[in-house]
């Protein structure tokens, strides 16, 4: 049975308690914390108690070496802000002064004491059981050593779109090996579904194609589209990963892109992925005339060859024999260095939000589908016309946020809507004359150039009405609303209900998670929001790292945002990937955990918990293992080994319990708490 | 040593059931051994012997003392009091003396409460609702009970204790094992294991020796046994959603529970490196609930109808809490009075 108290230490220990400027002192009197560690923890190996204004400066930081110098200090106890923001200032520090980093203990007397009270006294006492846990625990610490592992000079990007391509380009510019995966026959992603883009009006494909081609014949990139990421072992510097290639059908080696199998094939499909269901592709097909790579792929499930036995029309007329019926899905294993997700998003369904119409009402259009009618390369020639392909629409209504800031939806703000309505309203009056209306909640155009967008558009005449639509209907009441779409709102600035009748209404859909986020997610050994956005390490500061060493996040996969953002965040994420790469090994902080095999039964419990994938379970002995080099040090199989058989270095028993007894004063003789202050 | 050269031996019983004494009266022949190998000088559920002829012995008389029960009243704690400083080994025996066991669980009512389960229940007859009086001035003199604690304690919450040995009852062949080694550690053959360590146990959990396949493990529902018409046997019991305390139990017992088609129900206690069974066995369920939403992970865990019963059926007075707040409040104003 675990004795619960230690009651007695060799261990020499310094505390150190910052001000913060005012952050901290302003509410904690620091003087008394430090005094009264000085005095009252003496018996628990404190030799030497300071405060000072700002411990994470240069001079705050050389008090605390030369105290480990000068009076042989063994442990360090900071109280100052979260281990998150300066726990490796102070344990570099340690370093320095020869004491190993890990026997330096952080204790936030901010975040979890000034911060949150504004009663002076009881927060000052407070910072005194803080302390006193933070002592109590340090003297269970031990010296640990980080484990270097070599990086592998290669990267896996999964997703082409402008996001993956531009991390992609970045790093075999840099002159590194990369391995693009792509699950769409093509690269390009959303962007090469678009016609122009905000607020410069540039034509997409003119801006995007140039890099998609550079992708292709780029010499450092192994380009893999029609083609999934399978499985992921390994840690950072080393994973192992498995891609399947779907077969295409085609002989890539022999196929020259000529187009002619495409033309010949008999099967015409609608294409509701790239042209969002506005027009056909056939069963062997290119999404785009641009596509890279040029090799198309046959659809099996909708090829007549497939389906029936008969045709293979494409087959007797392709001129180099590229078609190959028998081609089978491919496995194929990476070895990489790290990994850059930029898996993209999904549009929300618009058949969601029931009482705008769309599927049900001919006329009520998505914002993808009006990319497509408006792009040049698109089913209509680039002519803006109503459902039945002719007929040009004299009033268009545009309704922003269908689906985001919306709490039967999505609660967030989708970033871009705003401008893509913009830019719908600028084309729709640029191209057709139409009357325009915009359904919106608040404009929101914040980047660089934008708000000259939506003047510009106001001063085109666009009208803007301020509220959310409640209902599209094409059930008319007055004789001018008669075969159209009345779009009925509460103007809000007006104050009063409007009925708006329009010949065409775009919904101005939201940017929702990939549907298997979560799945892709737990490929890779990272989290997602509950909403299924991927989690950045930091949201302000290390917004491209994920919690798992070694993958990196760039573009919409880690959540809404405009192509700028997009690619800053390929470009960022392939920044970080490259310094990894020059580093040739990196450093793991050794927050471990381990499996005592003589305790461990075997029951099982924790095997399916590891976010990380670092649990391997050995039937022949009926044990579990934790691969340390995969272990993040999360702690989730510590807390669910029933057995106790599992630790975590940093983390152990003792050095929990030991924090508690010292957070509850219980090693001190006359505990000064007053009633309530730890509640 | 005594009259006869033997070493003694002692066994007692505080708030327990009596199970204790039945395991090791089923030891079978060996019991002989501990015959020919101690001289018993008090055991009171097996012979004669008054409280005074303890108290009359020499300190650390008593070489092998088996203490059972948990610390309920003022008789108890005396006992423990008294034991210990006769003896050279004390031993907590049992799940009452070394975690509280089921009378553990009266730690979750006051005092009041337990009164009026006992002398108001329903087929008590107690018309002038009598309660017990600690202390009665009769015309003989001041005559008293041992005064009821408002909290039950295990042993090592009262007194030192050298040994634990847990079960409900302990294994009877883990005694004989016990027994075996103290005898060959008196005849200089073996030495004993540290102060403080748990001894008649595995170290590991009783997974350890379940011989049901287990998986990588999910569970929708928990289901209790009895509502079960059909148990796959080779299958681990808890992939079955019977709520099976194996995976958090010390292994020892051989995995007795399980084998015979129910669940271990946790008397062993928590692992060496395990410091509070229930919330160990808790995070361990909860970890592998399926479920996302919160009122799905709710569904699954209202499946599970007797928390305490389930996951400090054994523990309760030797776990981090102890007992409910308004009996630990008990308690301290009861510790206040004393002083």
């Amino acid at each position: 049975m675990m004795s619960k108290i230690n009651h007695s230490t060799t261990e020499r220990v310094g505390v150190y308690v910052c001000h913060c400027g005012s952050n901290i002192a302003g509410v904690i009197d620091v003087e008394a914390v430090a005094q009264w560690a000085a005095e009252h923890l003496k018996d628990r190996g404190v030799v030497i108690a300071r405060d000072y204004k700002f411990m994470c400066s240069s001079l705050g930081q050389e008090l605390i070496e030369k105290d480990i110098q000068e009076l042989g200090l063994t442990r360090v106890v900071v109280a100052a802000c979260s281990p998150h923001l300066h726990e490796a200032t102070f344990r570099v520090a340690c370093q320095r002064a020869g004491l190993n980093p890990y026997l330096c203990e952080l204790v936030s007397i901010r975040e979890q004491a000034s911060w949150v009270h504004t009663d002076k006294h009881a927060a000052t006492e407070k910072a005194k059981a803080i302390v006193s846990g933070g002592v109590e625990r340090v003297l269970h610490h031990t010296p640990l050593d980080p484990l270097h592992v070599p990086i592998h000079p290669a990267t896996l990007v999964v997703g082409g779109g402008i996001a993956g391509i531009q991390a992609a380009l970045e790093i075999a510019d840099a002159g590194f090996p990369v391995y693009l995966v792509e699950r769409e026959p093509s690269i390009g992603g959303h962007m090469a579904q678009f016609d122009k883009t905000f607020p410069t009006l540039d034509c997409a494909a003119c801006i995007l194609t140039p890099r998609m081609v550079s992708i292709g014949s780029h010499p450092n990139v192994t380009l893999m589209t029609w083609s999934e990421v399978t499985n992921v072992a390994g840690y950072v510097g080393n994973f192992t990963v498995t891609v399947k290639k779907k077969a295409r059908y085609i002989n890539t080696d022999l196929c020259t892109g000529c187009g002619i199998c495409q033309e010949k094939c008999p099967k015409k499909v609608i294409d509701d992925t790239f042209e969002a269901g506005l027009g056909y592709r056939k069963a062997v097909y290119t999404p785009f005339p641009q596509a890279v790579p040029k090799y198309p792929v046959i659809d099996h499930v909708n090829c007549t060859y497939f389906q029936k036995g008969t045709c293979r029309a494409c087959e007797k007329l392709c001129p180099t024999d590229a078609i190959d019926f028998n081609q089978e899905d491919e496995i194929v294993t990476l070895q990489v260095g790290n990994i850059v997700l930029a898996t993209g998003y999904d549009l929300f369904d618009a058949r969601r939000v029931a009482q705008y119409g769309y599927a049900r009402l001919a006329n009520v259009f998505t914002s993808i589908e009006f990319e497509r009618l408006s792009n040049a390369a698109g089913p209509t020639n680039g002519n803006i016309v109503l459902r039945d392909g002719v007929t040009v629409p004299k009033t268009v209504g545009i309704i922003h946020c269908t689906g985001s800031r919306d709490r039967n939806f999505n609660n967030y703000c989708s970033a871009i809507c705003c401008m893509q309505s913009l830019k719908f309203a600028h084309l729709v009056k640029e191209r057709t004359g139409a009357t325009v209306y915009n359904f919106y909640i608040d404009i929101r155009t914040t980047a660089k150039a934008y708000d000259e967008f939506y003047q510009r558009v106001l001063e085109e005449g666009a009208i803007f009405v301020r509220g959310r639509v409640a209902e599209v209907t094409d059930a008319s009441r007055m004789p001018n609303e008669e075969g159209k779409l009345i779009i009925q709102v509460e103007d809000t600035l007006a104050g009063l209900q409007r009925r708006i009748p329009v010949d065409m209404v775009i919904l101005s859909v939201g940017l929702e998670p990939r549907r298997d986020s979560h799945e892709v997610a737990k490929l890779f050994g990272i989290s997602c929001s509950s909403d299924g956005w991927i989690i950045e390490k930091h949201p302000k500061l290390d917004p491209v790292a994920t919690m798992t060493e070694g993958v990196f996040v760039a573009g919409c996969a880690q959540g809404p945002k405009d192509i700028p953002n997009s690619v800053a965040q390929g470009a960022a994420a392939a920044a970080r990937v490259l310094g990894r790469i020059q580093q040739k090994e990196i450093a793991l902080e050794p927050v471990r955990a381990s499996v005592d095999e003589s305790k461990c039964s075997g029951c099982r419990i924790c095997n399916g918990l590891c976010p990380f994938n670092a649990i391997i379970f050995h039937e022949d002995r009926m044990v579990t293992e934790v691969n340390p080099a995969l272990c993040q040090g999360c702690g989730t199989c510590v807390a669910a080994c029933p057995a106790g058989a599992i630790s975590g270095t940093v983390f152990s028993n003792e050095q929990i319990f030991a924090q508690m007894e010292g957070l509850l004063l219980h090693n001190i003789e006359h505990p000064p708490l007053t009633e309530g202050v730890l509640a | 040593m005594s009259m006869n050269g033997k070493p003694k031996f002692a066994m007692y019983w505080a708030a327990s059931c009596g199970g204790c004494e039945i395991a090791v009266l089923n030891i079978h022949e060996k019991i002989l051994d501990v015959d020919a190998n101690f001289e018993v000088v008090f055991w009171p559920v097996a012979m004669d012997a008054k409280y005074k002829d303890v108290e009359a012995m020499p300190d650390e008389a008593i070489t092998l003392t088996l203490f059972n029960g948990g610390i309920r009243n003022a008789e108890n704690e005396a006992m423990a009091h008294l034991m210990r400083r006769k003896s050279k080994i004390l031993v907590a025996f049992g799940s009452c003396a070394c975690a509280g066991c089921i009378p553990g669980l009266a730690n979750l009512s006051t005092r009041e409460q337990i009164f009026e389960a006992v002398y108001d229940g329903v087929s008590t007859d107690n018309p002038m609702g009598l309660r017990p009086d600690f202390q009665w001035a009769a015309p003989e003199g001041n005559l008293h009970i041992p005064e009821f604690y408002p909290v039950l304690k295990t042993l090592d919450q009262v007194v030192a204790v050298d040994y634990y040995m847990p079960g409900c009852p302990p294994e009877s062949h883990q005694i004989a094992a016990v027994v075996d080694l103290v005898i060959q550690a008196l005849q200089g053959n073996a030495t004993l294991p540290p102060t403080g360590s748990v001894i008649g146990a595995g170290t590991s959990t009783v997974c350890d020796e379940c011989p049901r396949v287990r998986n990588v493990k999910t569970i929708q529902q928990f289901t209790r046994i009895q509502h079960l018409t059909e148990i796959d046997p080779n299958l681990c019991l808890l992939e079955q959603g019977i709520p099976c305390n194996g995976p958090a139990t010390r292994s020892g017992c051989g995995a007795l529970c399980p084998r015979a088609n129910a669940q271990c129900i946790g008397c062993y206690g928590s692992s060496d490196s395990a410091f509070d069974f229930g919330a160990r066995l808790m995070t361990a369920f909860a970890s592998v609930i399926e479920g996302k939403e919160p009122a799905e992970i709710e569904r699954v865990l209202d499946t599970l109808p007797d928390p305490v019963g389930q996951f400090y059926r054994f523990s309760l007075a030797h776990s981090l809490l102890r007992a409910a707040p308004l009996v630990l409040e008990e308690e301290e104003q009861y510790a206040t009075h004393q002083h």
